[in-house]
């Protein structure tokens, strides 16, 4: 190679010492920094009424710098934890792997670079909206799509197409496979924000730990610790923990009731006995008697037999189920699915009385006398009427004994309920939606075509039913018409014509009160020869004496118990379920569960001071 | 003459890392030599078995410093070849970038370091200083200057920003009219060429014999051994450049190669900016959030061609979230350490930094 040899060429250097240097004085670095580039991962800040406390941030930070805080000054919410992240800046790396996979999106980080303090105290700081060093008001690093750390897409549910599934009563959702189950699983931060919001407190994020591990034995025995119906629950829970769920935020929330339903259908047989007999103790002393055989009645009857309680079922219908068995239609909850949950039951010894209906062939007294404790949990029965104009006539049906008639058509055990050409359905609820749908399938059974309108109240944003009820009905082919009123019902020589309505304005005042406003100039007719109403439910307390109810207290025709079930004035009884909250099946669990502990405690203490 | 023991390192401002050497010394000739290893020993190795595979990505830069992104790229490669994972094209060629711009940046570091041994501190700090802009680049890019964390499992991190690929042919525009600057004050000045010419010499059968590469290797033994060209990843197979080789390795050959390797790099940057396609820039290198992300069982080697050689992981998975066992090939594991205590004596001392220097030795990775 050769080489060039110069002693004067390194003097050319010399030019550089006249230009503006590059550096810039040591005394600026402090308190006049160079402002760092666009994308800087400097300090970070955070939009603390955003920050949903979930602690994502801490789980992933790789030099465990993260703590999170409680702030006294946050109270307790739903969908939130009252901490926040605190950085320490000792630890930190500035990877901002926080940053991405913050749930909430409240998480970034500033241009600020510089922290210079002799106090090691001053490097834990709990970022808030701007960083209190030079540039802390900047922007620098936040995530893009591609960063994201977290999956805001949920894995595909397999699902029967609408024009097939109004086919039949075949179960419209196939069911999660391992591969699918797994990766919804992996979706989950374990934040426990959903397990406040769910009404029994289900251990979530530990069964979906369990479905990710590939564990179903530990997924099953964590969801009986507080929920001895999951296979009803898989299918049909109205899912309040996904409304919360932190993934939400940004995402498609984690699909935590079609987890539990892959729990519940893939565990095998041997292995579901196992786990649900595991906690049962040998029945002891206490006899106790269960009215009603729904989701809160099967729920206490779980808990106090393996408390060790004789429990004896009391269900006024041929069946044990509820609502579950006689109001949820088939293509939602299959007979099967309910029939593994309560056969289980029998198997750990619960007695069912079916047939029996307390207040016409037993009296609650008598229950009373036979029994150390009474739960009641005898739900809501009967339809709500609405006044109408022609109400009374035979072809206006109503939802409950509507969709039992159904239930036990396709179950075999009736009739085929005689639905017409072109019916009317009343209601926006999930009920509303049973009616609809079931008739929309019974009509293609028998005719071949389906006509069924629903009119409601509510426009369809506010809709009180569930977004995949409405989509899937109108995937069907049921029409909708929301946001209008019924009036009353045209007759055409004695036979239904259709529904006369009127616009609905508003349907709550600014209280949140039901309160709705009509406009009488947009008059309409909707065509059908049948109307079902679907506007609620009601109970039916016959058991109730007028010496119970001198004592018992009624509000709005919800019985009135303590934090335990325990009902006031009646310390024997104990109540839960559609009767005490209204219609809610995970509700329902969670009372059955209460009121087992609580009756546990009212037996022991009286057996301690007898 | 009587033995003096001095310790070279791990404070020494010829010293690269936190790295110390024990010299003993005969008046001016280096008799022996001790690598004292342990003084930056963060046990990387076993911590990268504590971190998921996401968090390692925090991690793994560490073990070389001045090239923190071969890290990155060995790591990402490994995962993606045990998760039988294909990355978006687009993300190949933004690879390519970085790798070449990091390896510039790790050149520019140990020809500024000749500045200490040969007493000339202007190369020093000219190399810090463009040093300097090509790390706001590459803050701008990644969000950060030394640890970019940004070549991840999968692609990279996220997408460049708008405008960087003019920032980034300026600069290098710039800098190639700063070459024959650098040319005129460090290769041609007769007081550093004295030191460098016919100096240091690594022969060709120490190459063998300690398993050399990169560098040291191609100037001793005239072969091409560069892990771009013999076994090319992410799309070096698609541009076109030189490897400069030869047979008389000495600390001039060596330092003059990083220049041409500079040089040859910027063309790399220039092809890879052209024919670089659009789209994605990754995909998600498992199914849920970071937190669960897993990688099949399976083990693989995988290497890179660092500014030193041969850089690579060998990457053990059982299937869990976090790495099973990695360890790594330090690409200045050879002779920064057993060429350090074999082939250092000899020299004289003032040229100990030099030897370590222009050996290219990179102290984390051996002392990782
Ligand atoms: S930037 Fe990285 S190291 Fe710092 S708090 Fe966030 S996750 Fe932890
Ligand atoms: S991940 Fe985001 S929302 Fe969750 S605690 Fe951290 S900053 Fe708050
Ligand atoms: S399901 Fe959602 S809310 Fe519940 S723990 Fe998982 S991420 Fe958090």
């Amino acid at each position: 190679m050769e080489i060039k040899k110069d002693l004067f060429s390194p003097l050319k250097a010399w030019k550089y010492a006249f230009k503006t240097p590059v550096s810039f004085p040591m005394e600026d670095i402090k308190d006049r920094p160079r402002e760092s580039q666009d994308n800087a991962r400097g300090f970070h800040i955070n939009d603390l009424s955003k920050c949903i406390g979930c602690g994502a941030c801490a789980e992933i930070c790789p030099t465990e710098a993260i703590v999170m805080v409680k702030r006294k000054d946050l109270e307790e919410k739903e969908g939130e934890h009252p901490e926040r992240p605190t950085m320490d800046y000792g630890r930190c790396c500035f990877c901002a792997m926080c940053v991405d996979i913050c749930t909430s999106g409240s998480l970034k980080m500033s241009k600020a670079y510089v922290l210079n303090t002799p106090d090691p105290q001053k490097l834990y700081v709990m970022p808030e909206e701007s960083f209190p060093a030079p540039g802390g008001d900047i922007l620098g690093y936040d995530k893009t799509p591609e960063s994201d750390l977290l999956d805001l897409k949920r894995a595909e549910m397999p699902a029967v197409a609408g024009a097939q599934a109004k086919k039949s009563f075949v179960e419209i959702l196939k069911g999660y496979s391992m591969e699918q189950a797994r990766a919804e699983a992996a979706r989950c931060i374990g934040c426990e924000i959903c397990v406040k919001t769910c009404p029994a407190n289900m251990h979530i994020p530990e069964y979906i730990d369990a479905v990710w591990q590939g564990d179903l034995a530990e997924g099953l025995a964590q969801m009986y610790k507080t929920n001895p119906l999951p296979g009803i629950c898989g299918s049909i829970c109205t899912h309040k923990c996904e409304t919360v769920c932190a993934i939400g935020k940004r995402g498609e929330p984690v699909a935590i009731r079609w987890l539990k339903r892959y729990i519940v259908d893939n565990a095998p047989e041997a292995m579901y006995e196992e786990v649900l007999m595991a906690p049962v103790s040998k029945p002891g002393q206490g006899r106790v008697a269960v009215v009603g055989g729904g989701a809160a009645g099967l729920s206490a009857s779980y808990y106090l037999r393996t408390m060790g309680y004789q429990v004896d079922l009391y269900e006024a219908k041929p069946l044990v189920g509820g609502v579950a068995r006689y109001g949820v239609p088939a293509y939602r909850l299959p007979d099967e699915r309910l029939n593994k949950d309560v056969e289980l039951l029998e198997k750990i010894g619960v007695k069912f009385l079916v047939n029996t209906k307390v207040g016409q062939d037993i009296t609650l007294d008598a229950l009373h006398d036979q029994y150390d404790a009474v739960f009641l949990a005898s739900g809501l029965p009967q339809s709500r009427a609405l006044k109408l104009e022609n109400g009374d006539h035979p072809d206006v049906r109503y939802a409950m004994p509507f969709l039992a008639a159904a239930r036990d058509y396709q179950r075999g055990a009736g009739e085929m309920p005689d639905v017409a050409e072109k019916a009317v359905v009343i209601g926006g609820g999930n009920v509303a939606f049973d009616v609809a749908r079931t008739i929309l399938r019974l009509q293609q059974k028998k005719y071949g075509h389906s006509h069924v309108s629903l009119v409601s109240l509510e426009t369809r944003d506010i809709l009180p039913a569930d977004l995949e009820e409405i989509e899937e009905g109108e995937a069907e082919g049921l029409r909708c018409h929301c946001g209008f009123g019924p009036q009353g019902i045209e007759l055409f020589q004695g036979k239904i014509r259709g529904l006369n309505t009127v616009k609905c304005l508003s349907v709550f005042d600014e209280k949140r009160n039901f309160c709705p406003v009509f406009d009488p100039e947009q008059k309409g007719m909707i065509e059908g020869s049948q109307v079902y109403v679907a506007v609620g439910q009601m109970n039916e307390h016959t058991y109730f004496t007028p010496e119970h109810l001198e004592r018992i207290a009624l509000k709005g025709g919800k019985v009135q118990v303590d934090d335990w079930g325990q009902v006031k004035g009646a310390p024997w009884l104990f109540a839960g379920g559609d009767i005490v909250h209204g219609p809610d099946m995970i509700h329902g669990i969670a009372d059955g569960h209460k009121a087992a502990r609580g009756i546990d405690v009212y037996l022991q203490s009286r057996s301690e001071t007898a | 003459m009587s033995e003096v023991k001095l310790f070279f390192g791990p404070q020494h401002p010829g010293m690269h890392g936190n790295a110390s050497v024990h010299l003993y010394v005969e008046g001016d000739t280096v008799k022996k030599a001790r690598l004292v290893p342990g003084m930056l020993h963060r046990g990387f190795e076993k911590s990268m078995e504590n971190h998921t595979w996401m968090g390692n990505v925090a991690l793994i830069p560490r073990v070389c410093v001045a090239e923190p992104d071969i890290n990155e790229m060995v790591f990402a490669q490994g995962v993606e070849a045990i998760a039988e994972i294909d990355i978006p094209e687009r993300a190949h060629y933004i690879r390519m970038i970085i790798m070449e711009m990091t390896r510039i940046l790790a050149h520019m570091m140990s020809l500024g370091a000749i500045s200490s041994p040969t007493g000339l501190y202007t190369v020093n700090h000219w190399m810090q200083a463009d040093r300097n802009d090509m790390m706001d680049i590459f803050e701008e890019i990644t969000g950060h200057r030394v640890y970019h964390m940004y070549i991840v499992p999968g692609g990279v991190r996220r997408e460049l920003p708008p405008g960087i690929e003019k920032r980034i042919l300026d600069y290098f525009t710039e800098f190639e009219r700063r070459i024959p600057e650098y040319q005129a004050l460090v290769f041609e000045n007769p007081t550093i060429l004295a030191r460098l010419k016919d100096n240091i010499l690594l022969p060709a059968e120490v190459v063998w014999e300690l398993g050399v590469t990169g560098i040291g290797m191609r100037s001793a033994v005239g072969k091409p051994y560069d892990v771009r060209k013999v076994t090319p990843y992410a799309r070096y197979d698609q541009v076109e450049f030189e490897v400069p080789v030869a047979t008389y390795s000495d600390a001039y050959t060596r330092s003059i190669f990083k220049v041409i390797e500079i040089k040859e790099s910027i063309r790399i940057i220039r092809q890879a900016f052209d024919m670089m396609p659009g789209g994605k820039v990754n995909v998600k290198m498992a199914a849920g959030n970071a937190l669960k992300w897993t990688v099949p069982k399976g083990q693989t080697y995988s290497a890179v061609e660092s500014a030193r050689g041969e850089f690579g992981y060998y990457i053990v998975s059982d299937g869990k979230t976090q790495p099973y066992r990695i360890a790594v090939r330090g690409a200045s594991f050879p002779q920064g350490f057993l060429g350090v205590e074999r082939y250092m004596p000899g020299v004289r001392l003032d040229d100990a930094p030099l030897w370590y220097d222009t050996m290219g030795v990179c102290t984390p990775e051996i002392d990782r």
